[in-house]
């Protein structure tokens, strides 16, 4: 579970887990059986692009070019997913 | 959870982001423990229609709400689930029914899957047929076993929910083994709250504490075993706690019930709370202005209501005086703080309460199952004796 996460690691959400918008929070959530959590924009932002297809370094560049004044983008977004991946909100596609 | 203010008034209101539709209060199970208002047979009448229902959900919906339980008695008596079911799907709930599986046949487990239904919370009792239909007075054990083959039949993911008593509560290790084997991923061991039928039956369901430290203890191993495919929950029942829980989070901060009749609540119970007048959806004023403006939903919003030792107290934000519902009950003061915390003047109600489940003749009386006979009789006033100790039972 807590395995380092590697550049070409692919994730997608976990089984039973649902992610979306919220308009009247601002914000994006994730839902899952008796919870949620309310993400952060940046966390947002990542799990948003987890579709099951993109490894994390592909990702990282998506996000270092849309958000170019963010310094250490790679190891705020490696941070995130080994957060996300030790709460089992998402998993590794085989 | 998300995370909501607490403890003093906000410029900006709180917002209901739990919605649990109590879409009726008839049940064929009529369990011992069940935290349904005593005189439910007052509340059966005058069921909301589907037109309502979508017309709460809509609303709720836009003020935020995001989870959705759809809950009872037993949802499954309606015949219009389905269309509760894809209303809130269609709207973008995360939607719930919290069954006790009777009712749930193929054909309709198919619709809530067409409709959007996310996942289904079953009713466990206990590993043998005996306790299980003791403790619902009903013939149950088989189907429960089938009903949750079906679930996962459906792709939905195992979220069981088990009520802790003293009838089970020695069977907790083979409850978990039996929860493994159906492959559960989300199991609720929910230690009985004494409230409704609970309350009156109190002193025959109380475990020892000696019978729940063991219980936490087999959970604990057990969770250990099994990691991260099983997630556990393990309630911690009030009474043997120092502190009160945070109830409800909050008054009025997350969370919000329509009932079968149309009342709108900010917990399960406050119906039993005196001088209230809680809104009905058939006011037509808008579960926007309930929530916000609402003199009943405003009462035990925050801090303000509080008195000593409460008001003083550097715990007062962590649990915010406990459960109002449970003061009233057991000390007449809702006011009060909630007696469950060792703080309280009057925390003896507790201990004593504790003492009672010891007392062999108490503890042998016969159990009042929840049912029309039971609640009619309640409401009639008979059987003064099971309830003249709390207050607002009828």
């Amino acid at each position: 579970m807590s395995d380092k996460i590697k550049s070409d690691d692919v994730f997608g959400l976990a089984r039973h887990y649902r992610f979306q918008w919220e308009e009247a929070q601002q914000g994006y959530v994730l839902l899952y059986p008796e919870g949620m959590v309310k993400l952060n924009g940046g966390a947002g932002e990542v799990i948003k692009r987890l579709d099951g297809n993109k490894t994390v370094g592909d990702i990282v560049k998506e996000l270092q070019e849309a958000f170019p004044g963010v310094p250490d983008m790679e190891a705020d977004v490696l941070a995130m997913l080994q957060l996300a991946h030790e709460k089992a909100w998402i998993a590794l596609k085989e | 959870m998300a995370q909501q203010n607490n403890g003093t008034k906000q410029s900006h209101a709180p917002k209901p982001f739990w919605l649990l539709a109590e879409v009726t209060y008839r049940c064929p199970l009529h369990c011992a423990f069940c935290y349904n208002p005593t005189d439910y047979i007052s509340h059966t009448q005058n069921e909301l229609t589907t037109a309502e229902w979508i017309r709460a959900l809509r609303e709720a919906r836009q003020m935020g709400a995001l989870q959705l339980g759809i809950s009872g008695g037993e949802p499954l008596l309606r015949d219009d689930i389905e269309e509760i079911v894809a209303e809130a799907g269609s709207l973008g709930y995360y939607s719930n029914l919290i069954t006790s599986g009777v009712g749930l046949t193929e054909k309709r487990i198919a619709e809530f899957k067409r409709g959007g239904l996310d996942h289904i919370q079953l009713s466990m009792h206990d590993i043998t047929k005996e306790i299980n239909n003791f403790i619902t007075d009903t013939n149950t054990f088989e189907l429960k076993k089938k009903v949750a083959g079906m679930i996962k039949d459906y792709g939905y993911p195992m979220v069981l929910n088990v009520v802790i008593h003293r009838y089970n509560i020695e069977h907790i290790g083979e409850i978990l083994e039996m929860a493994e084997a159906i492959g559960a991923n989300y199991v609720e061991l929910a230690n009985t709250q004494y409230y409704g039928w609970s309350l009156i039956n109190r002193s025959q369901l109380m475990p020892t504490r000696e019978q729940l430290d063991k219980a936490e203890a087999i959970t604990n191993k057990f969770r250990e075993r099994v990691g991260s495919k099983m997630k556990i929950y393990f309630v911690v029942p009030d009474y043997y706690a120092d502190r009160p829980k945070k109830c409800m989070n909050g008054w009025g901060e997350v969370f919000m019930i329509v009932t079968a009749d149309g009342t709108v609540l900010p917990c399960h119970s406050a119906r039993v709370l005196p001088g209230m007048e809680f809104p009905n959806v058939r006011d037509g004023k808008g579960l926007e202005w309930m929530w916000n403006e609402s003199p009943a939903f405003n009462k035990y919003r925050g801090d303000d209501w509080m008195k000593e030792p409460c008001r003083s107290c550097p715990d007062k934000e962590k649990d915010l005086g406990g459960c109002r519902c449970q003061s009233f009950m057991l000390t007449g003061d809702a006011e009060m703080a909630d007696p469950v915390c060792s703080l309280s003047p009057t925390h003896e109600v507790i201990l004593q309460a504790i003492e009672d489940a010891k007392n062999p003749q108490l503890a042998a009386q016969p159990i009042v199952f929840r049912n029309d006979r039971n609640s009619q009789k309640l409401v009639n006033g008979e059987a003064r004796e099971l309830v003249e100790r709390f207050h607002a039972l009828p």
